[in-house]
């Protein structure tokens, strides 16, 4: 083809498409061109019966260490799990009212929602691809219902675009896209993209154009029945009499542009955001119960790991009551899966190599907020006509999140109203709860003017201050992956770890349960070459 | 692109990072601290308000320390604390569950912060350090 200028290489582009649009887009086009992959699941994973009498020890309780114990289990491993927190699921963790919720400092908070509401500090979606945890919430016989992540009628809204007013997201979206579209469709009829896009695709992608933007015959992105078939009308068509769509005004590209309100757009495209996407009906919790019910006495709770050695003969786990201290005691085992996060671990003596103690050593976790309002009544639904998905904006608490259960019901509902990263997110941890969700109320109400009625009672957790994994995740580097990644995940002797940290897919449950699948395999590989 | 266009366009991006979910939204690694609302800088000013207003959070009111799973140490009567360069390459590179958190702050904020530190709760280490010398640092 002669009219075409040097397509760029992948990777030039993929540099490209990082800069513009972020690291979460450029997974987004790594995913489309075969680079990553969402999950290695492929099945349940069958193990052979081990020597008789094969012990292995479970330190942490979480969705890696269940799935392990689990598996290890069935296969006729001795299985004993050591859990620092009172129940199972470590960050599979649901607040119901009537909790108490402790973190660090002594805050301690007391959920007051009504019964039925919940918030989920942690995980709180399921995407479909991530079929290793879902493998596992079926086997356990979780019930699960759709969770939304974009819902075109929730908002966008920028403190500095259009007086602080909010959009709804399909008004951006159509606009944007519209806008996109005719421009585009112009430099072609122009002859603009002549180099770059041959005589014959001219015509196909003028046509794709049209569809893609909903331009008009004359190719223009212009207020009508086209655009508003997608941005919604001024006044929706109806039945009978005076039922006349009346067409909605797009905005102006430059306002959008200026607006910023463009770059929120993207929430749905991600791999991991694209429909289906499920939740667990009554909490993400109800998978770390479910698995804590299947485990029974093989879990240990309340049980602080302050020491773990590795010799010849096998791994011995040394504890105290992680409520009240007290004496010491071991579990011992012949070999270990540690799930710990890393921030904890790097804390715990533990007679490892340098390599994977250096692995360790380089990760800390990220700062993240969560929080949960409950309002006495579900204004979004019957004043919006928002029925869940998601809200965004520029200020610190990011997203509003509405309940993807409970629809039409004319009682109390809560709501997320914070979920942060980054710096708004350690700025919240250094406050006490009441204030983080004083916060909240206070930026969601810019937003719904109906919070500061609605409001009554909310939780907020900031996961700097979790007991359990001081962070929310691994906070994996580039180049900490590339020197430190292999190392973290390699059998040490007796030990080795799983977890979302040893994962490449960070802060997912699907990280979890692959990472143990994966390590159970190669320790009991070990197990049966030895 | 002209340039003040690209400049708009940045601060766009940067608008959004938050809303358009980062970090444990995407499988992507985690990118070193993004730029946000606020460019990605804390905004506090001065020695007092950015330990209450950002390091409290894991290191507590008072500088007391955290214990549970793992433990924050106190920077309460800290020995650790006598040479400033200790605390300041903490703060600049992170340590073990301690974030890096250079990316965040000015020269001077962390100056102001160090020298915060080292002269309260029960630390007197009068010696300063200076934002000349902190960027010699990074």
């Amino acid at each position: 083809m002669t009219d075409q200028t040097p397509a760029p290489s992948r990777r030039s582009l993929l540099s490209m498409i990082g800069v513009v649009a972020g690291s979460a887009a450029m997974y987004h086009a790594m995913t489309e061109l075969g680079y990553a992959e969402g999950s290695t699941f492929t099945g349940p994973i069958k193990l052979s019966q081990p020597p008789p009498g094969t012990s292995v020890l479970i330190l942490g309780a979480g969705v890696a260490g269940m799935v392990a114990a689990l598996e290890l289990r069935d296969a006729g491993y001795k299985v004993q799990l050591l859990e620092y927190n009172g129940r199972p699921g470590g960050r599979n963790w649901s607040l119901y009212g009537g909790d108490t919720y402790t973190e660090l400092g002594g805050f301690t908070q007391t959920v007051g929602f009504d019964p039925g509401q919940y918030i989920n500090p942690g995980p709180w979606r399921l995407p479909y691809h991530h079929q290793g945890i879902l493998h596992y919430v079926n086997r356990l016989g979780v019930a699960l219902e759709p969770f939304t992540q974009v819902n075109f009628n929730a908002y966008v809204h920028s403190t500095d675009a259009f007086g602080g007013k909010p959009k709804r997201y399909r008004e951006v979206q159509a606009d944007m896209h519209g806008h996109v579209a005719e421009l585009l469709a112009k430099s072609t009829r122009q002859g603009a993209l002549n180099k770059a896009v041959t005589k014959q695709d001219r015509e196909i992608l003028l046509a794709a154009l049209k569809n893609w933007g909903a331009l008009n015959a004359n190719y223009e992105y212009a207020k009508g029945l086209e655009s508003s078939n997608r941005r919604g009308y001024e006044v929706d068509p109806g039945g009978g009499l005076n039922s006349v769509p009346v067409p909605s005004e797009p905005m102006a590209m430059s306002d959008l542009l200026k607006s910023s309100l463009w770059a929120a757009i993207g929430a749905g495209c991600n791999y991991e955001m694209q429909s289906s996407i499920f939740q667990p009906k009554g909490g993400m919790g109800m998978i770390g119960k479910a698995f804590g019910k299947e485990l029974g006495p093989l879990i240990q709770y309340n049980s602080k790991v302050i020491d773990i050695h590795q010799d010849e003969k096998g791994v011995t786990a040394t504890y105290i009551d992680s409520r009240t201290g007290g004496e010491k005691r071991t579990a011992t085992a012949d070999w270990c899966v540690c799930t710990i996060p890393a921030s904890v671990l790097s804390q715990i003596p533990m007679n490892v190599g340098d390599p994977m103690k250096a692995a360790i050593n380089q990760l800390p976790y990220q700062a993240a907020l969560k929080v949960g309002l409950q309002m006495k009544r579900r204004f979004w639904e019957q004043d919006d006509k928002i029925y869940g998905g998601h809200t965004y904006t520029n200020q610190p608490n990011s997203i509003i999140g509405y309940p993807m259960w409970d629809y039409f019901s004319k009682g109390k509902g809560v709501l997320l109203g914070a979920y942060v990263f980054g710096e708004p997110a350690f700025i919240a941890a250094a406050k006490p709860p009441e204030e983080r969700v004083k916060d909240a109320v206070e930026y969601g109400s810019k937003i719904h003017p109906q919070y500061k009625q609605e409001f009554e009672t909310g939780v907020a957790v900031a996961w700097h201050r979790v007991p359990f994994t001081l962070g929310c995740a691994g906070a994996w580097t580039d180049a900490g992956r590339a020197e430190h990644y292999d190392n973290l995940c390699a059998l040490d002797g007796r030990i080795i770890l799983a977890g979302e940290h040893a994962s490449r897919i960070p802060a997912w449950q699907e990280g979890a349960v692959t990472s143990a699948l994966d390590a159970i395999t190669r320790l009991h590989k070990r197990v049966m070459s030895a | 692109m002209g340039k003040t266009m690209q400049k708009h366009l940045f601060a766009a991006i940067a608008l959004f990072s938050l809303a358009v979910p980062a970090l444990a939204d995407t499988a992507a690694p985690a990118p070193p601290p993004r730029p946000n609302a606020r460019g990605g800088k804390f905004p506090m000013q001065g020695g007092q308000a950015i330990y209450e207003g950002v390091c409290q959070g894991c290191h507590m009111p008072g500088a007391v320390g955290a214990v549970g799973a793992g433990a924050y140490p106190a920077l309460a009567s800290n020995s650790k604390l006598e040479v400033a360069g200790y605390p300041v390459g903490v703060i600049m590179n992170g340590q073990k569950a301690m974030p890096a958190l250079g990316p965040y702050f000015s020269d001077a904020q962390i100056a102001d912060v160090v020298n915060y530190i080292r002269t309260h709760f029960g630390n007197t280490y009068t010696d300063k350090v200076t934002p000349a010398e902190i960027k010699m640092m990074r």
